[in-house]
């Protein structure tokens, strides 16, 4: 196994091809789901944990369309697995681990529609990557968006206690301009690699 | 049915994503130039009309428990097929979308029109409100792309116009590069927002005196 590409899959998942601030990926929950501290925490979690799965078994599901000759069909199929995965997860969680079950509420089914989760299980058929690196790139890429969203919301729970912004910016669009204030810092990492 | 209101619900008052906050994630990652706007705009249009005729034809057969699952199969099926499209005539146009074709499927306009409105009306009314809603988020894609382009590259229309190449309104080298990097989507729809939000305050304030 050759862990150097193992190192720069996660280092460039994580901070360099952040999937909130480098690819757009999975911005509606970034934005939706960061008001606060916890509830943030936890959607990163089970973005963390269901990319994770779905890279997994979609790579055994694009394994059989390629056999069978049917790849135009990816989209479909990968989608139906996802939407299936976070049920079989919901019902996991909710008679394994109830308490979790519990603070990731509403947010668990919402991830089905999360384009982050269909994106990695989409992106790791395009790089080609063998089942070890997709696992990597899936749970890697969870970790930078909970990265994300955890700096993103501690960043707004202070906003709104003291900032004044002007009254059309209010709400939604300060948001967005921290938002790309931020993504200018990840900018940053651009230079980074690993050898 | 009123199909004057639909137009101006879709193109102004609840355009689908300065108002109602959906599809950002294509929003922001496609609007880098002209062509691309147009191309993620059209497909969109085409898709959103074409499964909320379907989703309203078959609203009283699909039971409501696994009616979400339902629509992403039909979704996933017109957005297949626009890719094969893309992929065969305009194949530049899929190239520069990339992985957001495919990603149309979880574009949350599409399922919020079918589950708000598709679902529950005719099936005349939900094309015209799919066309409507598909042409209000053509209308901020355009937008978005003609401000980024022209601020992060110096040019109108690259990729579409004058043979390709674009008109060039300021040479490259005073251009602001950062428009066209992820922080100008951001802070581009974030104005937009904003301005949007300081109109309609406006026009509430008059109509309150």
């Amino acid at each position: 196994m050759d862990w150097t590409k193992l190192l720069s899959i996660a280092l460039g998942a994580i901070l360099i091809n952040n999937f909130i601030f480098a690819q757009f990926l999975g911005i509606c929950p970034f934005m939706g789901v960061s008001k606060k501290m916890d509830t943030a925490l936890g959607m990163g979690f089970a973005v963390t944990f269901v990319m994770g799965l779905a890279s997994a078994i979609c790579y055994f599901i694009n394994l059989l369309l390629v056999r069978l000759g049917l790849e135009f069909m990816q989209t479909v199929a990968f989608i139906l697995v996802i939407a299936a995965l976070v049920q079989f997860v919901e019902m996991f969680l909710q008679k394994m681990m109830p308490a979790l079950y519990e603070a990731l509420g509403v947010y668990l089914p919402l991830i089905t529609t999360n384009c982050a989760v269909l994106g990695v299980a989409l992106l790791n058929v395009q790089n080609k990557y063998s089942f070890i690196e997709s696992v990597v790139y899936g749970v890697t890429g969870g970790l930078g968006f909970l990265l994300a969203i955890v700096l993103f919301a501690s960043i707004r729970e202070r906003l709104d206690m003291v900032a004044e912004p002007p009254k059309c910016f209010k709400g939604f669009p300060i948001a967005l301009i921290t938002a790309g204030l931020m993504a200018l810092a990840f900018g940053g990492f651009s230079g980074l690699q690993v050898f | 049915m009123n199909v004057g209101k639909q137009i101006k619900e879709g193109l102004w008052s609840q355009n689908p994503v300065l108002v109602q906050l959906l599809g950002m994630c294509s929003t922001l990652a496609i609007t880098t130039s002209f062509s691309n706007g147009l191309g993620m705009g059209v497909s969109v249009t085409i898709i959103l009309t074409l499964s909320n005729v379907i989703i309203s034809l078959l609203r009283k057969i699909i039971p409501d428990k696994i009616r979400i699952a339902a629509y992403i199969v039909v979704i996933a099926t017109f957005v297949t097929m626009v890719d094969l499209l893309l992929q065969a005539y305009l194949p530049d146009i899929a190239e520069s979308l990339g992985v957001f074709i495919p990603l149309i499927v979880v574009n949350c306009i599409i399922l919020a029109r079918a589950e708000a409105f598709a679902s529950k009306n005719r099936v005349l009314p939900a094309a015209i409100d799919g066309l409507c809603q598909g042409f209000g988020y053509t209308l901020v894609l355009l937008v978005m792309s003609v401000i980024r382009e022209f601020l992060g590259n110096g040019t109108f229309g690259a990729g579409l116009l004058n043979g390709g190449e674009g008109y060039k309104v300021f040479s490259s080298d005073y251009s602001a590069l950062m428009m066209v990097m992820p922080v100008g989507g951001f802070l581009t729809l974030g104005v937009l927002i904003a301005l949007m939000q300081w109109v309609q305050g406006r026009s509430a304030g008059k109509g309150g005196k």
